[in-house]
């Protein structure tokens, strides 16, 4: 009934050990397909996570270049690999970790005009991204394609993740528009720990592999937040809201939106 | 004084206070860019200077947090 060599066999045994996991789980672990949007910080560790978990295809979305501030968090990419492309550096690294992974390199920017093509063909989607231009993108996107994602942010010692499913709290339910440009700092310009990049990562690829799996319960309607000053890990409850401009019953987001960017984090990212 | 529960945790307040006010007392650096919810029910942001809070009411400030890579 599973045809997996007793390769794979070996390779995920401490996966199909698990009561809620087993060869059942470990094949729906296999025909998941999960687009990660980002191959930097948070993107890292995720697509780290689910290439070893033998996620049968990732697909990656960036279209930077790897530079040597990038390595202080971003553990996917190496020294020798300065100045390659992220999604190629990338995948070098998913395919010497797991060679059964399918990696489609996706090197382009996630824009309105893309974002609706680009995650048509993946069950899940995790937010790697840096800015809230995309990361309203992204939310927006996977709410009209009916996509489920989670979403992860991070800033200097801090972090905060939610799990988005069909019907339940949306990016917008909480923060309904972007900040104007500049008024919120990113990493490349606050600074961020790089361990926290993989708290946070680590934290989204399980819920990603939990969403493949059905094991336990997602972070939906639920924000997670922590500061790694204090390690205090904090979930509040989240309600998807009537007033939400897009998956509220009277939106008004009815189409994608490419939001302007603080210029200065085009050139220091 | 009353007590309210802020972020999680008990906070004497002064009442009568709004939101606004709150914002002010618990020092937070970008008011402007804070999401807030009481009782698990987000505010609007224009209610915020006329919306006042009860005794026991759970306030929770949520703040926008970038990070990960720049696409």
């Amino acid at each position: 009934m599973f045809d997996f060599t007793e390769e794979e066999l070996n390779r995920y045994s401490r996966h199909i050990l698990l009561q809620d996991v087993g060869v059942e789980g470990q094949e729906k672990i296999r025909e998941g397909k999960v687009l990660v949007i980002g191959a930097g910080g948070l993107g890292a560790p995720v697509a780290m996570y689910l290439a070893a978990a033998g996620v049968g295809t990732i697909g990656i979305v960036d279209g930077d270049v790897v530079d040597l501030s990038n390595l202080q968090r971003q553990i996917i990419h190496t020294t020798a690999d300065v100045d390659k492309w992220k999604v190629e550096s990338a995948k070098e690294t998913i395919n010497a970790i797991n060679p059964h992974v399918k990696v489609n390199a996706h090197r382009e920017f996630l824009m309105a005009d893309n974002a609706l093509d680009l995650i048509k063909e993946y069950d899940f989607v995790v937010d790697g991204t840096d800015n809230f231009p995309v990361k309203f993108l992204i939310n927006d996107a996977c709410v009209m394609a009916g996509k489920p994602f989670s979403h992860g942010g991070i800033l200097r010692f801090e972090g905060q993740t939610f799990t988005h499913l069909p019907g339940t709290a949306c990016y917008r339910c909480m923060f309904k528009t972007p900040p104007p440009a500049g008024a919120v700092p990113t990493c490349s310009q606050a600074g961020v720990l790089g361990a926290i990049a993989g708290m946070l990562g680590t934290i989204q690829a399980a819920e990603t592999l939990k969403y493949l799996t059905g094991v336990g319960e997602l972070l939906t309607n639920k924000l997670l937040t922590f500061n790694a000053k204090t390690m205090d890990f904090r979930k509040i409850n989240v309600k998807k809201t009537d007033k939400c401009p897009i998956c509220g019953t009277n939106p008004t987001v009815t189409e994608l939106i490419d939001y302007e960017q603080a210029a200065c984090n085009l050139k220091n990212h | 004084m009353a007590k309210l529960i802020v972020n999680g945790e008990d906070q004497e307040v002064q009442l009568p206070a709004t939101v606004a006010d709150l914002i002010k007392q618990n020092n937070v650096a970008q008011p402007e860019m804070v999401s807030v919810q009481v009782n698990e029910e987000f505010v609007d942001r224009e209610e915020f200077a006329t919306l006042q809070l009860n005794e026991g009411d759970e306030v929770d400030f949520l703040y926008f947090m970038g990070g990960g890579a720049y696409v």
